[in-house]
Parts: structure tokens; sequence; C-alpha cells
């Protein structure tokens, strides 16, 4: 049985300009699936519109079934019972990623309210749990807090034990770790690790960043322009690219590190 | 609660609470004559035993007007319908304001349309036109002019409400919130309306000068409320054949509307940097 079935997703704007086009992929329970491509590639929207979180205007055609539910063209309603439960997404952004107005205890309460029906004792003790799980030091204090009041790394660390809050059957992560600076981004990512594995989540994990996928999944689909380029291991993507702009992705990437490499040697 | 306060932030901060303050005392005062004219007057409103024009005397502090009343009598009342007519308006314009424009930040196509062209027309059209269209409709009485500053003012809000409202609605949190299964309605009192809040706070500050500054001009053209009620519009309308000879039936008013003009400005400013997220963010 597959999670996720995208199948010939096209999603056009008001206008009639296409940004996803025709893109098809699946995922199985518990599998993890890296996307990559530059920006304006449609990676982005391809993960909103699982959700059925397309911005106004946007409209998607095709098929995108999530956990058995159809999500192009479902009601808000079908969405929100949806949303949460067999999908949840953690963004890029860790600024706008919460409430700048709200303690971050309260907006971490929101989904375990929303969605697990826990109140009172119950429900705080959730809030710490889910705060203590994705390592987070002094959750009371931190539950206490306003955003601003927290790093960044911190911020979205509290955006995933959001995301995880409801168990969602599937991750999306949509460039979790690139506002973050390398050392937090690599704590980052292990993290993520971990808790997917213990809950034998499936991850979609998006990034322009060939290295980060690579740390996180196993299997990737290289995007540009709206379309699904190239799909693959990692491994063969890096080490036998058929398409050329796979080919120009995995060169750039190497041309980095080497360039790192010689400026690190002695 | 922790304070982290650098050098900076503590330099401004006196600043910002002057403008606040001297605001605050300024409108105060004004809000203090008004209260204080609800239980006590020097002078009945209609007693017109002071002789005429008499200037400023220990019995009439401010003199009488031209049929004898004494005006530090109508200054204190006016002050109260300058207060009624602020507040009034300022209800009746982020009543409507509000849920005008997040209906319309939520509206898509042609909903959208119309409510943005009902809106355009609405502050296009004058508001002594639509004063005197509401008076003709009721009567002339203070009622009618706050309604008629509340809708040409509520316009004003409700356009700046959208723009707020679709600014914090492309927000992540708002995603996210939507992720968790938060229902419209929640998001839009838990997340929409407090962030939308420091910015139409100040904003409904200066609606509420304006809206004093129009009431005055409404009463002077005899379109506030009615006689004896003196309203500063229409004592300033009153005094004017005698401004030469008695000015102080003209410059009180003046004087007063102008007081509290700024001070409820100064109030705006100083509401501005307090409630500012990114001052605040500094400051929390």
């Amino acid at each position: 049985m597959t999670l996720l079935d995208i199948r010939g997703l096209t999603v056009r704007t008001a206008d009639g300009r296409t940004l996803v086009d025709d893109l098809s992929l699946t995922l199985g329970p518990g599998e993890r699936l890296g996307v990559i491509g530059e920006s304006g590639s449609g990676k982005s929207l391809t993960t909103l519109a699982v959700l059925g979180l397309l911005p106004e205007g946007m409209t998607a055609t095709g098929s995108v079934e999530l956990a058995g539910t159809q999500i192009v063209g479902a009601t808000e309603k079908r969405l929100t019972t949806v949303r949460g439960r067999d999908a949840a997404i953690v963004f890029q952004e860790p600024l706008t990623a919460l409430d700048p107005l709200m303690r971050v205890g309260r907006q971490l309460a929101e989904p375990l309210r929303g969605k697990r029906r826990l109140t009172g004792g119950a429900l705080k003790r959730a809030v710490a749990e889910a705060l203590e799980q994705v390592r987070l030091p002094e959750p009371d204090r931190i539950a206490r807090a306003f955003p601003h009041e927290i790093s960044g790394g911190q911020r979205q660390r509290v955006a995933l034990a959001m995301a995880l809050a409801c168990e969602p059957k599937l991750l999306i992560a949509d460039e979790p770790t690139t506002a973050l600076d390398v050392s937090v981004q690599a704590e980052m990512l292990a993290l993520i690790d971990t808790l997917v594995r213990e809950r034998e989540m499936a991850v979609l994990f998006v990034s322009h960043d060939l290295a980060v996928v690579a740390k996180v999944t196993d299997r990737a689909l290289v995007m540009k322009d709206g379309r699904a380029v190239e799909e693959g291991t990692v491994e063969r993507l890096v080490r036998a690219p058929r398409e050329e702009y796979t080919k120009a992705l995995v060169t750039s990437a190497r041309r980095l590190e080497s360039a790192l490499d010689l400026r690190s040697a002695p | 609660m922790k304070r982290r306060t650098s050098p900076a932030d503590r330099a401004n901060r006196p600043n910002r609470s002057y403008t606040l303050i001297a605001g605050c005392v300024l409108a105060g005062l004004i809000a203090l004559l008004a209260l204080v004219s609800l239980v006590w007057l020097p002078y009945a409103a209609d007693d017109t035993s002071g002789g005429r024009l008499t200037g400023p005397a220990a019995d009439h502090l401010l003199g009488t007007d031209k049929l004898g009343r004494d005006l530090f009598t109508q200054a204190m009342t006016g002050s109260r319908i300058a207060v009624e007519a602020g507040l009034g308006s300022v209800l009746v314009a982020a009543a409507i304001g509000v849920t005008l424009g997040v209906l319309s930040a939520f509206a898509q196509g042609w909903l959208d349309d119309t409510l943005s062209a009902f809106l355009d027309i609405l502050i296009a059209f004058p508001t002594l036109l639509l004063a005197m269209l509401i008076v003709a409709a009721r009567s002339a009485t203070l009622g009618s002019a706050v309604l008629a500053i509340g809708l040409a003012q509520s316009a004003v809000v409700a356009r700046l409400v959208r723009i707020l409202v679709k600014r914090v609605l492309a927000q992540d949190y708002i995603t996210a919130a939507r992720t968790s299964g938060t229902s419209w309605p929640r998001i839009v009192a838990g997340h929409v309306l407090p962030n939308i809040w420091p910015t139409l706070v100040v904003n409904l500050a200066l609606q509420f000068g304006l809206a004093v500054l129009a009431e005055a001009g409404l009463s002077y053209l005899g379109l506030g409320a009615p006689p004896p009620n003196a309203s500063w519009g229409r004592m300033l309308q009153e005094a004017q054949a005698t401004f030469t000879t008695a000015p102080a039936g003209a410059l009180a008013p003046g004087i007063l509307l102008v007081l509290l003009v700024i001070g409820v400005n100064l109030v705006a400013d100083g509401l501005r940097d307090t409630l500012d997220p990114a001052t605040r963010r500094r400051r929390a």
C-alpha cells in the first residue's frame, strides 16, 4: 500500500502559467524521498499541494492521494481531518513559522488540543513532552517564552515538535535547515533522522542542497521548471547522473565541496 | 519575565513614554472636563442671567456669549460631546471596518472586487454629504453625526484591516495552524487579530482625533448635536460674528479642540512606539 501517490499533478496560476507540470511520485509508509531542485522549480508548491494548502489563486489538477484520501478537489472540512493526522509540514523560515505574539507553549498546544482533544493537565504534560522529544533544554522555560526569546535553531525545533505533535504518517520538510547555520543544521538533520526512525514515519524532504538530502534520504527526485527530471537512489544520482541537469547539480555540489576542502587543507 | 535591554533601548524608552504621557495628560484633561460636566456644571445650559458678552470675570471664567450664557459651561459640555463623538465614531468605524476588512481579506474573485469597489466609493464619498443624507433621513442629533463619521471612517479602517490581515495570512504560522486542524474562526481570533492589533489600535487613535475634528465641522454647519447642547463647533460658529469684540467665545473652543486632537495624536504616536511588534520584540 502506498502512503502518498501523486499522479500527473499540475499546478497552474490564475493567469494560466504552469508551475508544476505533470508530476508523479509515490511514497510507501516509512519511506523517505528527497526532492531536489533550484528555487522556482516547483518543489515547495508540490509539498503544499499534498496538504491542499496551495496559495490563493493557484489550482491543482491530476491526482494526489494521501493515505487513501484524494486531496485534489477535496473540501476544506475533509482536508482539516487529513492535515496533521496523515501529514504535517515543517517550513524553511523559523522566524515566520511561529506566531510572534503567542507563547511557544500555547502554539504547541494548538495541534494537541485540535487533533488529540487534550485539555488541562494532560495538555500541559503533552506540551512538555513534545518539547523534550525535540531535545529542547528547559522545556518549561521555552514553553513560557515568546518566539523571539529563543534562538532560530530552537524555533525550528519547536516547529518540528508542532509537526510531530499529531504523529502524522508523513512528515514533509520544506528546506527545514536552510535558514540555520551549518553546525545547527547537522544537529537538526540528525534529530529529524532519529525522530522519524523511532516513529516509522515517511518523509518527503525538500531541499536545493544535494548534500543535505543525502544525509536524510536514500532516494531522491530531481525537479527543474516544474517537471521531474530524474529519480533514483541518491548514490546513483551522484555517481551516474543520467540527465544533464542532474549532472550540473552534482558537479556544482562537488566543486563547492572541493573548494571547501582546499581551504581547510593546511 | 526576562528583560534583555540594550543600551539603545534604554536610551529610547524615556522619549517614548514622554510622548505617551504628554498625550495622556492632554487628552485626559479634556476627558476630565467631560466627566465633571456629567455631574456638575457652573451654570445650567439655558441660564442666560450673565449679561451679554461680558468677557472673562470671576463668576464667568471665560465670559458669556451673546445670549448671556456662561462660556465655560458650554466649553465643558462641548468637551463631553467631543469625547462622545470621538469614542462613538471610532466604535462604529472599528465594528464595521474590522468586520468588512476581515471578510474582504478572505474574499476571493468577484466578492473581493465588489467589496474593494464598495470601500473605494465609501472613501471617495464626502463625509459632509454622507452626514447631510443621514441627518435628512434621521434628524440633526449627535447620533446622526457619529453614525456619519463612523461610516466614513469604517471604509478607511476596513481597507487597512484587509491589507494587514492579508499580510498575516501569508505567514507560515497560519499555514502551520491550518495544518494543526485549527478552524478559521479560531485562527482569526487567536492569530490574526492579535497580530494586527498594534497597528490597528494606533490607527483607531488617529481616527479618534479626526472624528473629533469632523464632529466640530458638522456642528459648525448645524448638523451636529442640537441646542442647548453646546458643541465646540457650534460655539465657534456662534462666536464668529462677535470675534473682534469678544474673542474668548471662539478662542476657548478652538484651543480645547486643538489640545484634544494633539493629545490624541500624541497618544497614537506613543502607542505606536510601545505596541509595534518590532520594538516590542526587543522590549519584552
